[in-house]
C-alpha cells in the first residue's frame, strides 16, 4: 500500500508530539515556583475551592477513616524535626516533662496553662488512624490524647476567634535571619473536631521524643504537616498573618497548602 | 462503515473528497482543554511521585514490612550514583532516566528526571499547587463535555460502542495493521474503544483514585480508598492509569500522523473534515 503522508502534514504531526517534550525539557515552565507571581496566585486559587467543596461535602463532625489493631503494623515513622536541640526543650526532655506546662492564649476568656498531669486527667481519645504524608506515604499508628474541644470549652473561645495556631518547642530552621520555630494552624471546625486530639500517647506507650513529646496535635482529616509536634501553646486568633511569614504554618510559609485535606 | 479491506487506497490520492463537519465546538474545545490540562498532570504528578518515588498495595507504605511494588532508588557505587528501579522485587538498572539522573558528573537521586517534572527542581510545594488547579480544570471539563455530548448526541453516537463497531473490529484491526485509514464522518471501531476506555474509564478513575488520596474526602467518602484495597493501592492505581495515558497520548499522536495530520488537525481545530470519495456512509 501507499502511504500519503505530505511533508506539511508530518511536521506539523511531529511538531505537537514533540511540544510536550520540548516545553518540559527546557525550564520554561519554572515560572510557576515564584510564589509571588501572578500565575502561582491564579493556580493556587484552586486550594481555596478545594477547601471550600471539601467543607461544603463533609459535615464538622464526620469521622476520618479508623483502623483496627491489627492494621497496626510498624512502628509510626517519625518525620520533620525528630531530635529537637533546642536548649530549653532539652532541659524539659531531662526533667521528664514534670516542668512542661501548655499556654492557652488569644481570644479567649480564661487563658491556661496546663501541666501534663492536669491535660492526662481530661477525659482522653484513643484512636488508630491513617497518618497521610505530604511526600505520599502512609503509617498506621494509634494516638491517645486529650480532645482539643475540652481544652478550649475549659478556655471558653471568644466568638471573634476564628483559627487556632500550635506553637512549637522545635527549631526547623536555622539561617541568617535567626531560628525558625515549627508553627501550624487550623479553622475551629478541626479545632472542634471529635478526633482533634492533643496526643501524649503513641502505639499504647508513651509519646517518644522523636514523634513529637510530651504533646503533639492529631488532624486526622489533613496531611501529616499540619499535625504539629513539640506543642508548647495553643492560640486563639482571628487572623494568621501576625505568624511567621503569615500563611498559617511553616510550610504553608514555603509554598504548601493551608488547608491540607488534599 | 462498508469500507473495506479491499477498497483501493489509490482513491484516496485521487482529488480529495468533500468536507463534511464532524466535531463540534463542544467536542472540539474540550479536546484541548484536556490536552493542556493532561501536559500539567502529568508533569507535576511526577513531581509529586518524586517526593516518595514508591507504590505500594494496601493502605499504608512498608517501612518495617515490605508491600511495595515499585520504586526508584539510589545506590552509591564507589564514587558514582547508580539508578536503580524495582518492580515487583526485581531491580534493573536505569542511571540517567530513573533513580538517578542529572547532567553529566553530577547525577542525583531522583525519581523521574528534572526534564519530566514541573518545576524542573524539587519543588513538592509548586507540584502540588500545579496538580490541583489543573484536576479541577479536567474534572470541569470532563463534566462540561459529558453533558454537551449527551445533550448533542456525541456521546450515544460516536463514543459507545456498538454491536455493529464491534462486529467490524477484526476488518479494522486490520486495516490499521496495514496502516490504511478510512476518512468518514464516523470514528472507526477501535477509534471509538480507545476514544470509550479514556473518557468512561481511564479519565474517571484518574479523579476517583486522586479522591482517594486526599484525606478530607476520606471523611467524606470512606468506602471510597477501600474500594481500590486502601490508599496506597489507590496511589499506585492513580500512577498505573497515568502510564495507560501516556500509551493512549503515544498512540494517538501516531495516529494523527498516519492518517494525515492536517486533515486530522483541521478537524479538531475547525471541525469540517475531508472525507474519503468512496467513504459510503450514508449517516449524517
Amino acid at each position: 500500500m501507499t502511504m500519503k503522508l505530505s511533508r506539511r502534514g508530518f511536521l506539523t504531526g511531529s511538531a505537537v508530539g514533540l511540544s510536550g517534550v520540548a516545553l518540559s525539557g527546557c525550564d520554561a515552565l519554572d515560572f510557576v515556583a515564584d510564589r509571588d507571581g501572578k500565575v502561582r496566585g491564579i493556580l493556587e486559587g484552586a486550594n481555596s475551592l478545594t477547601y471550600r467543596v471539601q467543607r461544603l461535602l463533609m459535615s464538622p463532625d464526620r469521622l476520618a477513616p479508623e483502623f483496627t489493631q491489627a492494621d497496626i503494623r510498624q512502628p509510626m515513622r517519625p518525620n520533620g524535626v525528630t531530635s529537637p536541640q533546642d536548649e530549653h526543650y532539652l532541659s524539659l526532655v531531662s526533667g521528664g516533662f514534670s516542668a512542661y506546662r501548655l499556654e492557652v492564649t488569644g481570644l479567649v476568656d480564661n487563658p491556661l496553662s496546663l501541666d501534663l498531669e492536669t491535660i492526662r486527667a481530661i477525659p482522653s481519645r484513643t484512636q488508630i488512624t491513617r497518618h497521610d504524608c505530604v511526600e505520599g506515604w502512609s503509617c498506621i499508628a494509634k494516638w491517645t490524647g486529650a480532645p482539643l474541644r475540652a481544652i478550649l470549652d475549659e478556655a471558653r473561645v471568644k466568638p471573634q476567634a476564628r483559627f487556632v495556631v500550635f506553637h512549637c518547642l522545635d527549631t526547623i530552621e536555622r539561617s541568617l535571619s535567626g531560628e525558625v520555630k515549627y508553627y501550624e494552624s487550623i479553622d475551629m471546625i478541626d479545632a472542634r473536631h471529635p478526633q482533634t486530639i492533643l496526643a501524649y500517647g503513641l502505639n499504647d506507650a508513651a509519646l517518644p521524643v522523636e514523634n513529637g513529646a510530651p504533646l503533639r496535635v492529631r488532624v486526622e482529616r489533613q496531611l501529616g504537616y499540619k499535625m504539629a509536634k513539640y506543642v508548647r501553646g495553643i492560640e486563639l486568633v482571628d487572623d494568621l498573618t501576625p505568624f511567621g511569614l503569615g500563611k498559617g504554618g511553616y510550610w504553608e510559609d514555603r509554598g504548601y497548602e493551608w488547608y491540607a485535606g488534599i | 462503515m462498508s469500507q473495506t479491506a479491499n477498497a483501493p487506497m489509490e482513491t484516496r490520492a485521487a482529488p480529495a473528497g468533500r468536507l463534511v463537519y464532524r466535531q463540534s465546538v463542544w467536542t472540539r474545545v474540550t479536546h484541548w482543554i484536556w490536552a493542556v490540562a493532561l501536559f500539567f498532570l502529568l508533569l507535576s504528578g511526577l513531581q509529586i511521585f518524586n517526593a516518595h518515588p514508591a507504590l505500594y498495595v494496601g493502605d499504608q507504605s512498608g517501612f518495617a514490612f515490605d508491600n511495595a511494588v515499585l520504586r526508584l532508588g539510589a545506590t552509591r557505587e564507589g564514587e558514582t550514583l547508580k539508578g536503580v528501579t524495582t518492580v515487583l522485587g526485581t531491580s534493573f538498572e536505569t542511571t540517567g532516566v530513573l533513580g538517578a539522573s542529572g547532567p553529566d558528573g553530577q547525577l542525583q537521586a531522583r525519581g523521574f528526571p528534572a526534564w519530566a517534572t514541573i518545576p524542573s527542581g524539587r519543588d513538592l510545594a509548586t507540584g502540588r499547587v500545579v496538580h490541583f488547579f489543573f484536576a479541577w480544570v479536567l474534572a470541569g471539563t470532563l463534566l462540561v463535555w459529558l453533558a454537551a455530548s449527551l445533550v448533542n448526541g456525541h456521546f450515544r453516537r460516536d463514543i459507545v460502542p456498538k454491536g455493529t463497531d464491534l462486529k467490524a473490529l477484526p476488518g479494522d484491526v486490520a486495516d490499521h495493521a496495514r496502516l490504511r485509514f478510512r476518512h468518514g464522518r464516523s470514528y472507526n471501531p477501535l477509534q471509538k474503544l480507545s476514544y470509550a476506555a479514556v473518557l468512561i474509564v481511564l479519565l474517571p478513575l484518574m479523579i476517583l483514585t486522586g479522591l482517594a488520596m486526599s484525606p478530607g474526602f476520606n471523611a467524606t467518602a470512606p468506602w471510597l480508598p477501600e474500594l481500590f484495597g486502601g490508599r496506597q493501592t489507590a496511589r499506585t492505581v492513580h500512577f498505573m492509569v497515568m502510564v495507560l495515558l501516556v500509551a493512549f497520548f503515544l498512540v494517538h499522536i501516531a495516529m494523527v500522523v498516519l492518517a494525515g495530520p492536517f486533515n486530522e488537525l483541521r478537524s479538531m481545530i475547525t471541525g469540517w473534515v475531508r472525507v474519503d470519495d468512496t467513504d459510503g456512509e450514508k449517516r449524517p
